[in-house]
């Protein structure tokens, strides 16, 4: 008995909050990727256009609610991430038409074009403040929990209660759905694989046959996808805000380059990696070593290999042992 | 010839500028713009080293101004007695354990071959040291921050002028800067960027996280100026003698003696304040001269010429014969080092320090903008980049604030976008900043002063 409360302890406190982080980390982590194996460059405005993207659901979410129309027991932040997709690959664009596409014709090195989305940066995270402003903001409704601790307790007879709240579902289940949709569309569409190509090797892409301006549009448009709705995700489970958006850049950025920058499963992957890393490290082992452990090898300290504090760190500390190891990444992506 | 007018064009007009500030707004809001202008400048100097000298990437800028502001702090706050009792020695334990045991891992990895097993000794090696260090620095760490928290409760630091931490800081951040360019240096150029970045977070949130250090999040306050203090001035005859001299017209037209003494006080504290922000610029003007001289002598330099043929041609300048490797890591460490000055320059001109503010936003990516907008791999660019981006970062709102109140004159004061827009004035710096960025990369990709090199 004491075993399954151990292992329901761990599920209920590191598993399923890092599925759900590393998700939402995943998504990120794709659209970095994307960005960078197809047009080349990294992309400092990440955090800020997911930012974006959120920022319209969340206006949206408002804008619904006071007209009273709600998704049941859904939140009705679902209903508005088509119309904000729309916004976010429109904003995209319109980004691409004016300042990245100048770069790409002239074919600037990465650098200038990284140097540029710092810009893009800059005027991305101003339309947000002037628009919703840097406040806190939490649009999350319908219903909260699948299954509360009480009710697990009573169902199973254990000390330990299981709650999965419903933004964590929602999240493990709409990633799946989505990624799943993208690798399909990448690998066995016409148009997937003629955007893998122009990855690969775009003189030859080009050679083929291959029109750079479709597989940019189509970049772009998977992009504005994921991003708002990894955006949408995050702001769900925890709360919308402009700066932890902005933060967040840096563990997505790492998911990227630790699954191999270019690979879109290795971001993924690297995403979970990061998650579970950043949760496992963090987590205080005191509880779930009482529960293993005969009585009188009970652990006096919290069995906490670093403070919560330190939670960003640790995942940078993996991409510096990644890159130093492993320069490629994990999962083998573009060659340094 | 034309190069030389442009500059001293461009200079001019920027001092007038904050000239213009000192007489629209107030002096000491022009004398504090003008200070973090020349802090700023130096930091740029330090990124234009390494971007604009050898084509380095360095988004970790926010980490050695760190590293010089906890040089700051640990130069000039006077030892905490108590806390060296309770837990010094434990901490010198660690530190002797921390440093041995890099020095085990280096003769590791020195005498065996790259292998599997190597690696799993390594990484044991590591996991153990880590398990033995949390244990003997965990009770010290405890006993050190239950010291007076609210004032203390850390190791505190030498107690020597402020003045001396710029070094130190400077030394600071070029040892981590050694650490982190054997770690970084070999990735591409991108990979760097964000390299760099995550790292530099690593060391902010070690220096925010680690209490006993520098008090972590709850700030460093007091810490001494080397310039005299406000109110030792407004007591101080020569000080008053000085002020009454220097606005003796004026003084002269008061007729009542008791007004005159009141107006005679309200110009004392004004001027206090004032004399105070001119010696600190004064300062920093001197480290700003300094640099730009060592600078523009190593550009001209045949190590100046090197770098630059690295910079536009690492494979020829390594089939030359030079150290590619080697010269990369000096030139970051030279970088780091500036902007480590700079962090502890900054820091005295605040007189706190405060982890929590430390954010990339502030200290990477606008430093990097004055870079680009100024001019990269000229050292009059990348200063005058920092005087301008600071300016308008300062000045945005103001500027923001008329312009909205111009554009929305004929609406009235109730209405609700004139109100939301007045409120969020402050947030249109980022816009500007972004949009000048934007157009300087696209049409003046060389920065406004662009680099011009004469060989004579």
């Amino acid at each position: 008995m004491d075993f399954i409360n151990a292992i329901v302890l761990l599920l209920n406190y590191t598993v399923i909050p890092a599925l759900t982080y590393g998700s939402q980390l995943a998504l990120g982590a794709i659209f970095v990727t994307l960005v960078y194996g197809i047009l080349r460059f990294a992309n400092f405005a990440t955090g800020d256009m997911m930012s974006f993207g959120t920022m319209v659901a969340v206006l949206l979410t408002f804008y619904f609610q006071s007209l009273g129309i709600s998704f049941g027991l859904l939140p009705t932040a679902l209903l508005t991430i088509p119309p904000a997709i729309l916004a976010m690959i429109f904003y995209m664009l319109f980004i691409d038409k004016f300042v990245f596409s100048y770069y790409r014709v002239k074919k600037s090195p990465p650098v200038q074009l990284a140097m540029v989305s710092v810009g893009v940066m800059f005027v991305t995270q101003a339309i947000i403040r002037i628009i919703i402003g840097p406040f806190d903001r939490r649009f999350f409704d319908g219903e909260k929990f699948i299954l509360k601790a009480n009710e697990f307790k009573e169902m199973t007879g254990l000390n330990e209660g299981l709650t999965i709240k419903s933004t964590q579902a929602i999240t493990i289940f709409v990633t799946v759905i989505v990624v799943s949709i993208m690798f399909w569309f990448l690998n066995r569409t016409k148009t997937g694989t003629s955007m893998r190509a122009y990855s690969d090797n775009e003189d030859l892409a080009l050679l083929s046959g291959i029109d750079p301006k479709k597989v940019v549009l189509i970049t772009w448009i998977i992009a504005g996808i994921l991003a708002t709705i990894g955006g949408v995700l995050y702001g769900l489970d925890k709360s919308y805000r402009p700066f932890v958006y902005f933060n967040n850049m840096l563990p997505i950025f790492a998911a990227a380059i630790v699954g191999g920058i270019g690979n879109p499963f290795g971001a993924f992957l690297g995403g979970y990696v990061i998650a579970f890393a950043e949760i496992l490290v963090t987590y205080a082992y005191k509880k779930f070593f009482a529960y293993l452990l005969p009585e009188f090898m009970e652990p006096d300290s919290l069995m906490q290999l670093l403070s919560t504090d330190y939670k960003f760190a640790v995942s940078f500390s993996i991409l510096v042992i990644v890159l130093l190891f492993r320069p490629s990444g994990i999962f083998k992506g573009k060659t340094l | 010839m034309m190069q030389h007018k442009n500059i001293i064009a461009a200079y001019s007009i920027m001092i007038l500028l904050i000239i213009a500030v000192g007489v629209l707004q107030s002096w000491t809001i022009a004398l504090t713009i003008l200070n973090y202008c020349l802090i700023s400048a130096v930091m740029t100097i330090g990124a234009n080293i390494q971007w604009g000298y050898a084509g380095l990437i360095n988004f970790g800028i926010m980490g050695y101004t760190a590293l010089g502001g906890l040089a700051a702090v640990l130069v000039n706050v006077p030892p905490v007695k108590e806390a060296w009792k309770a837990g010094g020695s434990g901490m010198v334990v660690s530190l002797i354990l921390i440093i041995s045991g890099v020095y085990i891992i280096r003769t590791v990895l020195r005498k065996f071959e790259n292998s599997k097993k190597r690696n799993y000794i390594v990484a044991a090696i590591i996991v153990i040291g880590f398990v033995f260090i949390r244990y003997i620095s965990g009770p010290a760490i405890e006993n050190i921050e239950a010291i007076d928290p609210a004032k203390t409760g850390f190791l505190g630091g030498l107690g020597l002028p402020i003045i001396f931490s710029w070094i130190v800081g400077g030394l600071f951040a070029a040892g981590i800067a050694f650490i982190v360019g054997k770690i970084a240096l070999g990735l591409r150029a991108d990979y760097l960027a964000i390299a760099t970045l995550l790292i530099a977070e690593i060391i902010v949130s070690i220096i925010k996280h680690e209490d006993w250090l520098a008090r972590g999040v709850k700030n460093v306050i007091g810490l001494k100026r080397p310039v005299p203090y406000e109110v030792d001035l407004q007591g101080a005859t020569w000080f008053i003698d000085l002020v009454e001299k220097f606005h003796s017209k004026k003084l002269d037209l008061i007729t009542s003696l008791s007004e005159r003494q009141d107006v005679l006080n309200q110009l004392v504290i004004d001027a206090s304040s004032v004399y105070v922000k001119l010696c600190l610029a004064g300062l920093f003007l001197t480290v700003v001269i300094i640099l730009l001289i060592l600078t523009q002598k190593a550009l001209y330099s045949p190590w100046g010429r090197k770098m630059r043929a690295i910079r536009d041609n690492e494979v020829a300048a390594n089939a030359m014969g030079k150290n590619v490797v080697k010269e990369h890591l000096l030139i970051f460490i030279l970088g780091s080092a500036i902007v480590g000055i700079a962090g502890a320059m900054m820091v005295t001109n605040d007189g706190l320090f405060t982890p929590g503010s430390y954010r990339p936003m502030r200290y990477t990516f606008v430093i990097w903008v004055m870079v680009i907008v100024g001019g990269t791999g000229n050292n009059f660019g990348a200063i005058l980049g920092g005087f301008v981006v600071w300016f308008l970062w300062v000045e945005a709102a103001p500027i923001a604030l008329f312009f909205i109140n111009f554009f929305t004159a004929h609406l009235e004061e109730t209405n609700a976008v004139k109100q939301h827009l007045i409120q969020s004035a402050a947030y249109f710096r980022f816009l500007l900043v972004g949009i000048g960025l934007l157009i300087i990369m696209r049409y003046r990709p060389k920065g406004l002063i662009p680099e011009k090199i004469n060989i004579k």
